[in-house]
């Protein structure tokens, strides 16, 4: 059976989402999750800290939301982009700007790296 | 009975959708994604299928990691549109056939795929994004559809011989459908991207043209590709390509005419399509 994940070949600047990964994270990206819900996202956008204060997340975890820190979310803290992603919707910070600050990049310097960056 | 008459792998990037509920398609930078669709379009309305099945990643629209199914069929007579954190996008509800997915479920169990059965499911872009792209929707979608969602994004993954696989029981499960049924297969995700770390942005377009190539002639040499492997060449994302291998699997042994192939790569994705028409 090949080996599908290999930890001796580890992936430059890469964070694969595994089991480690989904541990550490689920706080964060259940709670991204639940701003499916138009309730929990107005109620987010009312009131950042209340909601905040209402979700399970430790306090660590809610200073990376409130410092929109999406480098460190998704590399020390096993954020899952799609579920991250979420958050950045609420507050209007897309895939793009949430990816530009992972890269730390400015969002310009970030679409001058791109083949066609009108395709946004 | 039942046939797969044809089989399409395309990405499916959130982005499309925006643009596309924004009516901004013809834009400079998009018009090359979407124009490349019309063909495909056009040959749609021709052999006018009755039912899409659409293999497909959940990102978080209907399932989250408290429980996140490797494999899940749909098996209800309509699947709405979800809301994946932007709000609801203005699409119509997609309609499906429950009799056929219900025959389709019970065929994949005994055959040894023990899937999830799905009588709620909402769909989202990964689904969503490539069904507009290939159909028009004015007032309703002309196919009924079986989403089929694939774990591509919570290790450990299905691997790629296991998505082929599965491809070939469903067209066997697809061909003992006593009543008449034409059928297209859609693998979707991908191309080469990675949406995490400072690697964000990653492309390689030279992987994805070999892969365009591939999926066509040499699938089974895809097969043996392990997610290390993929995630190295074409970014942790792009993993997501297993699932063309369902598609492809699920034509295994038909003689094929390629219809259409594009590949576009503008910003964090490289977007390929290929449509593949079995030559009877």
């Amino acid at each position: 059976m090949a080996k599908q994940l290999d930890s001796s070949r580890p992936i430059e600047d890469t964070r694969i989402f595994d089991a480690e990964q989904t541990r550490l994270g689920y706080r964060l990206n259940k709670f991204a999750m639940s701003l499916v819900k138009p309730e929990n996202r107005d109620a987010f956008l009312a009131d950042e800290e209340a909601a905040l204060s209402a979700s399970d997340l430790t306090e660590q975890e809610k200073q990376l939301i409130r410092d929109r820190d999406w480098r460190a979310i998704m590399d020390e803290h096993g954020g899952n982009i799609y579920m991250i992603m979420k958050i950045g919707a609420v507050i209007g910070a897309g895939l793009y700007q949430i990816g530009a600050h992972q890269r730390g990049e400015t969002f310009e310097e970030f679409l001058a790296t791109r083949n066609a960056a009108g395709a946004k | 009975m039942g046939k797969i008459i044809a089989g399409i792998g395309t990405s499916h990037v959130p982005s499309i959708g925006v643009v596309y509920d924004q009516g901004r398609t013809q834009e400079p930078d998009w018009k090359p994604l979407f124009d490349a669709y019309e063909p495909v379009k056009d040959w749609l309305k021709e052999i006018k299928p009755d039912v899409a099945i659409v293999v497909y990643n959940d990102h978080g629209g209907d399932f989250f990691f408290d429980k996140y199914p490797t494999f899940a069929v749909g098996a209800a007579d309509i699947y709405p549109v979800g809301d994946e954190g932007w709000g609801r996008r203005p699409l119509p509800d997609f309609p499906g056939d429950a009799d056929f997915s219900w025959h389709l479920c019970n065929e994949l169990v005994y055959n040894e795929f023990d899937i999830t059965v799905c009588q709620e499911m909402a769909v989202e872009h990964g689904f969503m994004v490539p069904m507009h792209l290939c159909w028009d929707h004015h007032p309703d979608w002309p196919v009924k559809v079986v989403p089929v969602a694939v774990n591509v994004i919570q290790h450990p993954l299905p691997t790629a011989l296991r998505c082929w696989k599965l491809g070939q029981a469903l067209r066997k499960a697809v061909e003992s459908y006593p009543k008449d049924t034409k059928v297209v297969i859609l693998g979707t995700g991908g191309m080469s991207h990675q949406l995490n770390g400072a690697r964000f942005g990653y492309l390689n377009s030279d992987f994805d043209r070999d892969f365009l190539d591939k999926i066509e002639t040499d699938p089974m040499a895809l097969t043996e590709l392990t997610h290390q492997q993929i995630m190295e060449d074409a970014g942790a994302e792009a993993v997501e390509l297993i699932m063309w291998l369902t598609m492809r699997g699920a034509l295994d042994g038909a003689p094929l005419r390629q219809v259409h192939r594009n590949y576009y790569a503008p910003m964090t994705t490289g977007m390929g399509l290929i449509a593949l028409e079995e030559a009877v």
